[in-house]
């Protein structure tokens, strides 16, 4: 899984080469140098604790959970932050009234939010949501900011030229179109952040599952190959989102831009 | 329609270390309509500050600029401009460029369809109308730019150095062409250029300024029927009149 999930023309030997060779080290390490299943797994013990999940387990049921806590943090910070990234990128009065706070809540951790986010939210899935929510906005923001501020002025002009003159108009028709690879880029973070704090998210029992809190949970059952299970999960998927935001966006939305033109 | 009526324009802008610099000083100037009329001077002459002004995109601090009696004060359908920068939207493809001033007008897609594609066929550019800019030649993306401002049928057509960018082949061909749109469609066109000879090529008038504080020079007329023979003798006493008003005030503005 995951394995074929690189893109462009390159042949998937080095690919290979490369994986198996790890897997092959990682093998021999566990079994001739480290040799205790619970300070390091082997790659064949780790196997084995994914087939005995795959069976057993709520592999399924903690990869939805996940997800699911994953996109409601992801859309409530595009629905925050890219109108806030709009209108302090559009309007300079705004950007006055609002970059001193947003330069102070910045700098605080995600993470140092989930006090609050269990106070305000209880143990719920949108508590979970909205630490990863926390972590996802500002880039988003910043972004969205930043694409707004880097619009050449040629094409405000132009287009105030050619009869688009409201704010409004002006930032449908011309910013918003321009910021779009800005967008792009800052909804890739997020999702890469976002993806970061779902794990420390979970592991407060925010819910009975996912895959964070599993790592939590394996950890305390002191089964070490489950929880490596759970980590490589976590990345192989993460590659996957990553993989399909970049190929969608690249694909649909910046087609004008990477000569994609059919 | 597009005589315009230029009268005693003044612009000074603030540096940033609090002085204040005297971009434009009284300039006035009456342009009849379906003129060609260029501007040319030493760099901080002030022409282009001059046709942002009447474009609307610039605000004198005093004077005013008439469009057919009525005063500009900003930016309008009446006005079409043509950049020297590539100011297509790279993110719309040729055809939606062309339509984008329709399409703010309020036209429906068949209607501002119909409409970009009869200008973009007076650039020569059909087979292009489903490209993207970055796929087209410096020259052509110009051409674009100069349907995209023929479409919404401006009365006065503004344009700042929009062969600035292009090779001399490219460029004179490019000036052909201008002629015979503008032969075509009857427009006012106001002309700035760092390049005498495709003033003279061009124009029916020359307006050189003078730098700092910008003011006008003179205005020279050019009496050579079109289509003009740059090899002429005529062509060449006219440039080197131009040229030498243009050095002269190059030197005065540097002693």
């Amino acid at each position: 899984m995951g394995t074929n999930t690189s893109p462009g023309k390159r042949s998937p030997f080095w690919l290979v080469i490369s994986l198996t060779a790890a897997v092959i080290f990682w093998q021999i390490i566990a079994d001739y140098v480290v040799r205790n299943k619970f300070i390091l797994p082997s790659f064949t013990d780790t196997l084995a604790a994914l087939v005995q999940l795959w069976a057993g387990g709520t592999i399924w049921i903690d990869i939805w959970t996940s997800l699911m806590h994953f996109a409601i943090g992801l859309l409530l910070a595009l629905a925050v932050g890219v109108p806030i990234g709009i209108c302090i990128g559009w309007f300079e009065r705004i950007n006055r009234l609002l970059d001193p706070l947003i330069e102070i809540i910045r700098p605080i951790p995600p993470l140092a939010w989930i006090p609050f986010a269990i106070v305000w939210f209880g143990l719920t899935d949108f508590s979970a949501g909205f630490v990863i929510f926390i972590g996802s906005v500002f880039p988003i923001l910043i972004n969205t900011y930043e694409g707004f501020r880097s619009v050449p002025r040629v094409f405000v002009e132009a287009g105030r030229m050619l009869g688009c003159t409201s704010s409004i108009s002006l930032i449908r028709y011309i910013a918003l179109p321009a910021a779009l690879p800005h967008l792009a880029a800052g909804f890739r973070i997020a999702s890469g952040v976002a993806w970061m704090c779902l794990v420390a998210a979970e592991m407060f029992g925010v819910s009975r599952f996912g895959l964070g809190q599993k790592i939590w949970w394996y950890y305390n059952l002191h089964q070490m190959d489950s929880v490596l299970v759970y980590m490589l999960l976590l990345g192989f998927i993460g590659l996957f989102i990553d993989y399909l935001f970049r190929y969608g966006i690249d694909h649909s939305l910046l087609r004008w831009r990477v000569g994609e033109v059919n | 329609m597009g005589s315009v009526e230029i009268s005693d324009i003044k612009r000074e802008f603030t540096r940033e270390d609090g002085l204040t610099v005297q971009a434009i000083d009284g300039v006035s100037l009456s342009i009849a309509d379906d003129e060609f009329v260029s501007f040319v001077g030493p760099s901080g002459c002030g022409k282009t500050t001059l046709l942002r002004i009447i474009a609307g995109l610039d605000q004198a601090n005093s004077g005013m600029i008439l469009l057919d009696g009525n005063r500009i004060a900003g930016p309008s359908p009446k006005v079409g401009m043509v950049f020297q920068e590539y100011s297509l939207f790279p993110w719309r493809n040729i055809l939606d460029n062309v339509a984008f001033g329709p399409e703010m007008r309020g036209l429906s897609k068949v209607e501002r369809y119909d409409l970009a594609r009869r200008y973009i066929s007076l650039v020569g550019l059909e087979q292009f109308e489903k490209s993207y800019p970055y796929e087209l030649s410096g020259g052509m993306r110009q051409r674009v730019a100069i349907a995209r401002a023929l479409a919404n049928d401006p009365d006065l057509l503004l344009m700042d150095e929009p062969f600035g960018a292009l090779d001399a082949q490219t460029r004179n061909k490019m000036q052909s062409e201008l002629l015979e749109i503008w032969g075509r469609s009857k427009k006012t066109i106001l002309f700035v250029t760092h390049s005498v000879d495709e003033a003279v090529f061009l124009s029916d008038r020359i307006v050189v300024m003078s730098p700092r504080p910008g003011r006008i020079r003179s205005v020279v007329q050019v009496p050579i029927p079109r289509p003009r023979d740059r090899t002429a003798s005529e062509f060449g006493r006219l440039r080197r009149d131009v040229l030498g008003l243009i050095e002269e005030q190059s030197r005065q503005a540097n002693d």
